[in-house]
């Protein structure tokens, strides 16, 4: 009995470490080949740890002509930054409507949001397009923000949280003289610290990875994000593995770090909404 | 719950509701309309507004006998045949060894979420170049076994599984995390009782956790259809709809009509009938639901 476990137990560890071998082994050849020079790309038999490594691929996609890296990458932190901060505030302050004060309408309001949850994205893409075009906002970032203020998913989970503060209490403070607003960040913001990090943490992941809105709205090369660069590189230099792989490390780095520093929250996200990464 | 004077309360209210509720009435619930409105125009925004015109349903027509119209609505049906249950499986099976206990657990966990924080444009470049006819770690591999790889993006045949198994690598993790929450719901000991019944784990699992996590699968299910039916991006990164259009798919004609010849007017009929079939399909689902999914009692 206790030999069986054992073997079971061998089992079980040999089959989840090849599982994350399959996971891990492209970001190590991604590595790898990023870390080579050109001919070393194609050698053969291959080189699973690069015999001479070289930074040629990162000294060559920093000084491209026509796709800026640099520029891309604080790009990037701009416009994931705000994409995390202002969808969030603004989901925050619909969901404390929804949770806290009566008004008339308010099934009505409170459904309509969770319905455009189901409006397919490819219907309202063009339509928005137009109207952004119109309003003389392509190639800004304010038309990324605004279709991102109303996060349905986000007001739904917040909600769920602010209907759980205590009625009593906020109602203490309004007797004590605080305002609405003072209520909502100094009493419910702070109340919510774990949600509003779950969140903010998939806004800023999707923000980071976000391709298709911004390759729309942005034709701008300088107000390029990393990923719009990285598409570029992947089709100006198409055998250029070594460049291709160097860009993508740089892409993928910084949002690691974010999901290693936050992975608890990623899970606890998923395990209560079920949010989309 | 009471809240002051109301007129303090009626400026507050429209304060917290504004920013959402623009974005939700000029982003989502006007392009419906204008959408529908547009599908029947024929629309170039490049040109001058007194060159659009009203059409009625012929873009619809357009599109009905445009011939390539029933392909991409096959790739993307062959798409979901081989992604859905390849991808539900694969995260069934690391839930179910995540919720095992065992040491360095949450190691494992990482190791197999990374693919999904990382962005599809990475990943496409990624796969494109382990999936390298030549050079590819992929077909050097099976050359080891004796095995000649196709040159799998550039292959007709090859280029929608290899698609798919770089969108399932991409997936996995993702979804084993809300299984394994669902998992962990179930009750300990219902296993016990099968346990003492003399089950097995095959009707263990068969029994007991596959009717418990069936709503969760149906959901997923459910999800993955809608998405599904909309892929783009992967296919856009990685094949750019070929070879010779063999990945092309609904959205990737949207959007080529879209923003490359600016044929909006009927780049929004198309969307409509991809926004139809997706309805229809979940009616469907829907339907079928109570078939196999097990709600408690």
């Amino acid at each position: 009995m206790k030999a069986n476990r054992i073997v079971l137990r061998i089992v079980l560890y040999l089959f989840i470490s090849f599982l994350a071998l399959l996971s891990l082994l492209p970001f190590f050849w991604m590595v790898s080949t990023s870390l080579k020079a050109r001919e070393a790309i194609y050698a053969i038999p291959i080189q699973w740890i690069p015999k001479e490594p070289s930074l040629e691929a990162y000294r060559a996609i920093f000084h491209l002509t026509n796709i800026d890296f640099v520029r891309g990458f604080i790009n990037s932190v701009f416009v994931s930054v705000l994409l995390t901060l202002l969808p969030l505030l603004s989901s925050a302050m619909a969901a404390f409507a929804f949770a806290k004060i009566e008004f008339r309408g308010k099934r009505v309001l409170f459904s309509t949001f969770l319905l455009t949850m189901m409006i397919p994205g490819t219907i309202t893409m063009i339509p928005n397009f137009i109207t952004l075009r119109l309003l003389g906002l392509l190639n800004t970032y304010t038309a990324l923000v605004l279709p991102a203020l109303s996060s349905s998913m986000g007001i739904f989970l917040m909600r769920q949280h602010f209907i759980k503060i205590q009625d009593e209490y906020l109602e203490a403070a309004i007797m004590d003289g605080a305002s609405l607003y003072r209520l909502f960040f100094t009493i419910v913001l702070p109340l919510a610290k774990p949600v509003l990090f779950t969140m903010g943490l998939f806004n800023f992941m999707g923000a980071w990875n976000n391709f298709l809105w911004p390759l729309i709205i942005l034709t701008q090369r300088k107000k390029w994000t990393l990923q719009l660069g990285l598409a570029n590189l992947g089709s100006n230099f198409y055998n250029y593995q070594h460049y291709q792989m160097a860009g993508a490390l740089i892409s993928i780095i910084p949002i690691i770090i974010v999901y290693l520093i936050s992975q608890r929250y990623v899970e606890q996200g998923l395990s209560t909404g079920g949010l989309k990464a | 719950m009471y809240i002051g004077a109301s007129r303090q309360k009626r400026v507050a209210l429209v304060v917290f509701l504004a920013p959402a509720v623009f974005s939700l009435i000029l982003f989502y619930l006007v392009p419906i309309f204008s959408s529908l409105v547009l599908s029947l125009l024929e629309y170039d925004p490049l040109k001058p507004t007194s060159e659009i015109s009203f059409v009625g349903l012929r873009n619809f027509i357009e599109y009905f006998k445009y011939k390539d119209m029933r392909n991409q609505y096959l790739h993307v049906l062959y798409y979901l045949v081989l992604y859905i249950p390849l991808v539900l499986a694969t995260s069934m099976t690391e839930a179910m060894l995540l919720n095992r206990s065992f040491t360095a657990k949450a190691a494992y966990k990482v190791m197999l979420y990374l693919p999904v924080v990382s962005s599809w444009v990475a990943v496409a470049l990624i796969w494109r170049w382990l999936l390298h006819g030549e050079y590819g770690i992929i077909n050097i591999m099976l050359r080891a076994v004796g095995i000649h790889g196709p040159s799998w993006l550039n292959n007709k045949q090859w280029a929608m599984p290899a698609v798919v198994l770089a969108a399932v690598w991409k997936d996995t993790g993702y979804y084993t995390l809300i299984v394994l929450a669902a998992l962990k719901q179930i009750d300990i000991n219902y296993y016990e009782a099968a346990r003492i019944d003399g089950a097995s784990p095959f009707k263990q699992f068969r029994f007991i956790t596959l009717p418990l996590v069936s709503p969760t699968m149906f959901l997923l299910l459910v999800i993955n259809v809608i998405a599904g039916f909309q892929v783009f991006e992967s296919i856009y990164v990685m094949t750019e709809g070929g070879p010779a259009g063999a990945t092309r798919v609904p959205v990737e004609q949207i959007y080529r009509n879209a923003f490359t010849y600016y044929k909006m007017g009927y780049a929004s009929a198309i969307a409509w009938v991809l926004g139809a079939v997706i309805i229809v399909a979940t009616i469907f689902q829907f339907q079928l639901e109570k078939l196999w999914v097990r709600y408690e009692s």
